[in-house]
């Protein structure tokens, strides 16, 4: 995508006259420069609004309350023998982890479903199937949690008519757990179903065709053919999704707030109570911190399968 | 006789050809029913949504009946919004920095995608690198430190801390589809545009921005998702009523105290979700091609 300058327009070829090359070097240096200057907004603000204000989170979460007084790792040790930062780190990394495999399973299903399909009403399945990722997921999941309200809930309304028992949907730890890995997956798994449909849809039919001619049944085509060609993109949606779901803070705040007795809490909603609802800012930096070496074990992964991807088209 | 095994013949091949079609006829018919049920499980809650904005307070007060389909349909709810002046400012707020965002993220994006796709230069490698690797630094991991640093610029409380905060979390997805586009444009487009002596910018308006227009209209789709939604940054630094956009405005002005006005927030919802609903309606297939090029390449 974005090459060294060997490539760029007008340079690459070597030129004989020597004064054309110092022409040709004008030229070049002219066009670096514009490029620079092209790129300045966008290093602006990946400095500016990206790159500084993470370090200036670093610094802050080694201050004390007040921040008057630099208490280097306090924060962190402190944070680490909490009961409840315990089971944010459980429930962060269970909320991640099982609501990518339920979104990266039932996007599969649904990729295979339409690519079943495939027929002008595809448009129209898609977009039905899309709803769930385009309305903004701070209001759909308000609807969620009226649909899973204590007092006067569908849900518990359609339990009860089947002859159930009401659930406390969000009044106990594990039902609430569930609820809020199973709204992440609503919201979710639209977008697997579009990237893996893309990805079905870049298999050669030739290679199904083979596979039929050798004997292959579905199950082995899915094996032996599909999985193999669209490896790449599993993973690397996979690990972008896992980014995106560990920093996830919409869901639980609305619908639980931790709640109940903070066994929901994820590291960002934790770090909001903390941080700007206690006013203890340094160690609500000090939560969100403990994010960054998580997601940089997962970017160091996609950046390698992107690289790997990038050399295999070169 | 020989005529006879070649009818048999024949008539296998028929029965088994048949047997296929029946067999992909079933599959179908499988996958059909199964997306019918994935539809109804995907579209309950914006259903419920729908069905609850249509009540009256009084018919959700009542908790008697099916809770799933309204029995008095009304509009009130609607009215009463569109008339209150709280809920019209968080919608025009929204309104405007969602337009801001989109234009200033699409500028950023388009010129920066330009100039690393096409002129390269030393260190170009580096940033196409760091543009990926702010998604290691979601909002959830800034906004307090953001917090210290809104506060020093004034802008706790005020409206534009979005604008200047959410081309943040656009530009470096907005860049990537945009150089993944101009990557596809054809070098000899431009290198023959270069000959007949066009300058850098008249290459980039006139023959990149027309050619790429489907990338530019995925990435501004894009843009407007984030302006539109984003929930966590408004929530942090945005306190009174008049300051606040759509989203906070609901969760936080409609839920006061105890009494939650459940007709009214639904309705807020619906109305909320209703211009994301309708720019996906037209413009899906640009922005679904945007998102999945890199997956189509792979």
């Amino acid at each position: 995508m974005a090459d060294g300058s060997g490539v760029a327009i007008g340079s690459g070829q070597p030129v004989a006259a020597p004064r054309r090359v110092g022409s040709l070097r004008k030229l070049g240096r002219r066009r670096s420069v514009t490029a620079i200057i092209l790129c300045l907004p966008l290093i602006a603000i990946i400095f500016g609004l990206k790159l500084w204000p993470t370090l200036y989170g670093i610094y802050l979460s080694m201050l004390n309350r007040k921040m008057t007084e630099f208490i280097g790792l306090d924060n962190f040790t402190f944070l680490l023998g909490r009961n409840t930062f315990q089971m944010v780190l459980f429930q962060s990394c269970l909320f991640a982890v099982s609501a990518v495999i339920f979104k990266a399973v039932l996007g599969f299903i649904l990729a295979h479903l339409m690519h079943n399909i495939r027929g002008k009403y595809e448009r129209v399945w898609r977009g039905l199937l899309l709803v769930p990722w385009v309305i903004p997921l701070s209001l759909s999941t308000l609807s969620w949690w009226w649909l899973l309200d204590p007092s006067y809930s569908a849900f518990n309304w359609t339990l009860e008519w089947l002859g159930f028992q009401k659930i406390s949907f969000l009044g106990e730890a594990w039902n609430a757990r569930f609820v809020v890995i199973l709204v992440n997956t609503w919201f979710g798994a639209p977008f697997f179903m579009i990237m893996y449909l893309a990805a079905l849809k870049s298999v050669p039919d030739q290679l199904y065709e083979a596979a039929s001619i050798d004997g292959a049944n579905a199950w082995q085509k899915l094996i032996y053919v599909t999985l193999p060609m669209m490896r790449n993109i599993i993973a690397i949606t996979m690990l972008y999704s896992l980014i995106v779901t560990f920093a996830d803070f919409d869901i639980v705040r609305i619908l639980t707030n931790g709640g109940p007795q903070d066994t929901t809490h994820l590291f960002a909603t934790y770090a909001f109570t903390i941080g700007i609802q206690s006013g203890n800012i340094p160690r609500g930096a000090a939560v969100s911190l403990f994010m960054l070496p998580i997601l940089a074990t997962f970017a160091f992964f996609i950046l390698r399968g992107v690289n790997r991807r990038t050399k295999e088209i070169n | 006789m020989s005529a006879t095994t070649a009818d048999q013949a024949r008539a296998r091949a028929r029965s088994k050809s048949g047997s296929l079609r029946r067999q992909h006829q079933w599959a179908l018919w499988g996958s059909y029913s199964a997306l019918t049920a994935f539809v109804i499980m995907f579209l309950t809650p914006p259903f419920y949504m729908l069905m609850t904005s249509l009540k009256t307070s009084a018919e959700i007060s009542a908790e008697k009946g099916n809770p799933w389909i309204v029995q008095s349909p009304t509009i009130n709810n609607f009215v009463e919004l569109i008339t209150s002046p709280s809920f019209q400012r968080y919608f025009f707020n929204s309104a405007w920095v969602t337009t801001l965002v989109v234009i200033i993220s699409m500028s950023i994006a388009i010129l920066a995608a330009f100039s690393l796709s096409r002129m390269g230069f030393k260190g170009s490698q580096a940033i196409a690198t760091g543009v990926f690797l702010t998604y290691l630094v979601p909002p959830s991991l800034l906004f307090i430190p953001l917090f210290q640093i809104v506060g020093w610029l004034n802008l706790l409380d005020n409206t534009w801390v979005l604008v200047l905060l959410f081309p943040t979390l656009a530009v470096p997805f907005c860049t990537w589809i945009m150089i993944g586009y101009f990557g596809s444009i054809p070098r000899e487009l431009d290198e023959a545009a270069l000959i007949d002596g066009a300058s850098y910018m008249q290459i980039l308006f006139q023959i990149f921005i027309p050619v790429a227009l489907p990338g530019i209209i995925a990435a501004t789709i894009f843009a407007f998702t984030v302006g539109w939604g984003a929930f966590l940054y408004p929530l942090a630094f945005l306190y009174k009523g008049e300051q606040l956009v759509l989203t906070v405005g609901i969760v936080s002005e409609l839920i006061r105290g105890d009494v939650f006005a459940w007709g009214k927030i639904m309705a807020a919802c619906v109305i909320g979700a209703l211009p994301p609903i309708l720019i996906y309606t037209f413009l899906m297939d640009y922005y679904i091609a945007g998102l999945t090029a890199g997956a189509t390449k792979g």
